[in-house]
């Protein structure tokens, strides 16, 4: 089976305008410019075979959002291949558009003085989706996304996250099968981001689409995305199963104990790193190997009420990754 | 998208279009404010021509001259220049390449479901001018009225697509906003907006006449005003369709080096 997106090689540039503050320098720039070349994405390469669900990662200004323009058409490459759903995004083709959508949290689609309905008709229109066909998507949309009456609010008095509930609905309603969304749960209270993340599974397993995501709650991509892609500085530093991915990084696990009466920490020495200990708590950190051999021994050394194993949280996972990988290119500058 | 679509798409788009002009009336009639010139130059010129006629304008000539003028800006004017801008500059353009829809025909679609609010006010515009110059200062040859709807539709389209081709400088400059006001500054005085181009001294309106502004609302406002018979009213159209082609071309050159760029460095 052919790969719903693949990209290979995949550069984009951008010559930035140099300048230094001050009046001298504006003055300079007028007859002279400084240029320099960023590398927004420097030589990306990775496919998504269709129905994956792929969670993009990398640190602000690590070329995302880049990618994800230069997949849905928005922006041309400046080397490399790239096919989205069999279409050479950059073509900006009819059928290439009925079949993608981009969500982007920090920008919206729906008209700010009318209702979010409005905007799906609007998009019924342009899609050219037939009356019982729109009216089945909406239901279901409505459904899953409990829009209820907000459909018929003024986008402006809607909450943040009710309007990107909304904004996702107009995303879908010509059920595109590739999706990409570029942090849609940014700024969401955490009950609102479980509600989305729900939302776009359900959309995933319902209609097989192939979704691409970015976002730095790791929330998100835990509960999402059993692959990811991680980039930096333009770069791909990491493609592969996100346990595996923690396992690498950090081959331990968390232990966290709960005794029933206070310990002196340094009772804890020969049990792994102690991360914490607050009263009767304490977060051990432990190799993977060895993880039952000492789960057993505290057990039978302290007087344990609970206990809970977990990986180090992805967020340090993440962390490590990228100042490896940026101790990895200094080297490599020098 | 194939224009077949996009006539199948259209009653939508103009349908949700005019719920959006119908949610911003308050602006709307603020802007309606911004257009009274007319009304004032008519006070002015009519004062003037109390004494005696000014050329062949006499007040009631005025009068329907600057009434039409009125109710020509209401039907023809267009914000592509700012909307564009605005969308360019806040990344709202991003949303419109993502739709299988060409942007300029949105674009489009939107100012053409603003008529009827703008008819509104033109109708009771064009009442009163009805009601006190007579019918008798009107072209009675239905042929002229014909030729006065091509003009009316090419005015519209000079205004929209100069709009459009300074609106793609915004993928170039930082604003392009201000060189839509320096347009604005000649509008005012080469299109019959202050005063009739007919009252220009001849050497100024022989350089009037090759440039877009007249036909971009005086020449609406002479045909309708019966400064024309057949031969004069659509050689001067033919006139007009010369300048829209020619902004069409422009128009067209400026949205793809514009979205080019865009597509080069994003936005």
């Amino acid at each position: 089976m052919l790969p719903m997106i693949s990209v290979s090689d995949l550069h984009k540039h951008y010559r930035v305008h140099n300048r230094p503050p001050g009046v001298m320098a504006a003055l300079k720039s007028l007859v002279h410019r400084d240029y320099k070349e960023v590398r927004a994405v420097d030589g990306i390469t990775f496919s998504v075979e269709p129905g994956e669900r792929v969670g993009f990662l990398g640190p602000n200004g690590a070329g995302k959002t880049t990618t994800l323009k230069v997949l849905s058409g928005l922006l041309h490459p400046t080397r490399g291949q790239v096919r989205v759903g069999g279409f050479t995004p950059k073509d900006r083709r009819d059928a290439f558009l009925s079949t993608i959508t981009l969500v982007m949290g920090q920008k919206q689609q729906l008209m700010w003085d009318l209702p979010p309905s409005e905007t799906f008709e609007l998009n019924r229109g342009i899609y050219d989706i037939s009356r019982s066909r729109f009216n089945e998507t909406i239901a279901e949309l409505s459904s899953w996304l409990e829009l209820g009456s907000l459909v018929s609010k003024p986008t402006r008095q809607l909450s943040l996250g009710e309007r990107m509930k909304c904004e996702l609905a107009a995303a879908l309603i010509h059920r595109p099968s590739v999706l990409f969304l570029d942090e849609p749960t940014i700024g969401l209270d955490v009950s609102m981001q479980s509600t989305i993340r729900a939302f776009i599974k359900q959309y995933n397993e319902r209609y097989g689409a192939t979704l691409i995501l970015t976002s730095h709650y790791m929330d998100d991509v835990t509960a999402l995305c059993p692959r990811v892609v991680v980039v930096d500085r333009g770069k791909l530093s990491y493609d592969g199963g996100l346990e595996e991915l923690v396992t690498r990084i950090r081959p331990e696990k968390r232990v966290m104990l709960r005794l029933d009466r206070d310990v002196d920490a340094s009772a804890w020495e020969g049990f792994g790193k102690v991360v914490s200990t607050e009263g009767r708590s304490v977060v051990l950190q432990v190799p993977n190997e060895q993880a039952s051999a000492i789960i057993t021994r505290a057990l039978d050394a302290f007087p344990v009420e609970d206990l809970t194993i977990e990986n180090a949280p992805l967020e340090e996972v993440m962390s490590e990754l990228f100042s490896r990988s940026r101790a990895a290119a200094e080297e490599g500058d020098t | 998208m194939s224009l077949r679509n996009t006539v199948r798409a259209m009653p939508v788009i103009l349908k949700v279009s005019f719920s959006e002009a119908l949610a911003y009336r308050a602006e709307f009639m603020i802007w309606v404010l911004t257009t009274t010139m007319p009304l004032i130059m008519l006070a002015l010129w009519s004062a003037v021509a109390s004494e005696a006629p000014v050329g062949r304008f006499g007040q009631t000539q005025f009068t329907a001259y600057f009434l039409s003028t009125f109710i020509v800006r209401q039907l023809t004017s267009s914000w592509a220049a700012w909307q564009m801008n605005y969308e360019v500059r806040h990344g709202v353009m991003s949303m419109r390449l993502l739709k299988p829809i060409h942007p300029l025909w949105s674009y489009a679609a939107e100012h053409w479901a603003a008529l009827p609010m703008r008819l509104v006010v033109a109708i009771p515009m064009a009442a009163i001018a009805l009601a006190v110059v007579g019918a008798r200062q009107l072209p009675s040859d239905p042929a002229i009225w014909g030729i006065w709807c091509a003009s009316m539709a090419g005015a519209w389209l000079i205004g929209f697509l100069t709009g459009v081709t300074v609106g793609c400088l915004s993928f170039h400059l930082e604003s392009s906003v201000k060189v839509m006001d320096v347009w604005f500054a000649l509008f005012f005085m080469a299109s019959g907006y202050l005063f009739p181009i007919v009252l220009l001294p001849s050497a100024i309106r022989h350089v009037v006449d090759w440039l877009p502004f007249r036909y971009q609302l005086g020449l609406p406002v002479e045909i309708m005003t019966g400064a024309y018979d057949r031969a004069g009213a659509l050689w001067m159209v033919a006139r007009q369709w010369g300048f829209v082609l020619l902004l069409l071309g422009l128009a067209t050159i400026a949205w793809r080096t514009g979205i080019k760029r865009f597509e080069a460095y994003g936005g």
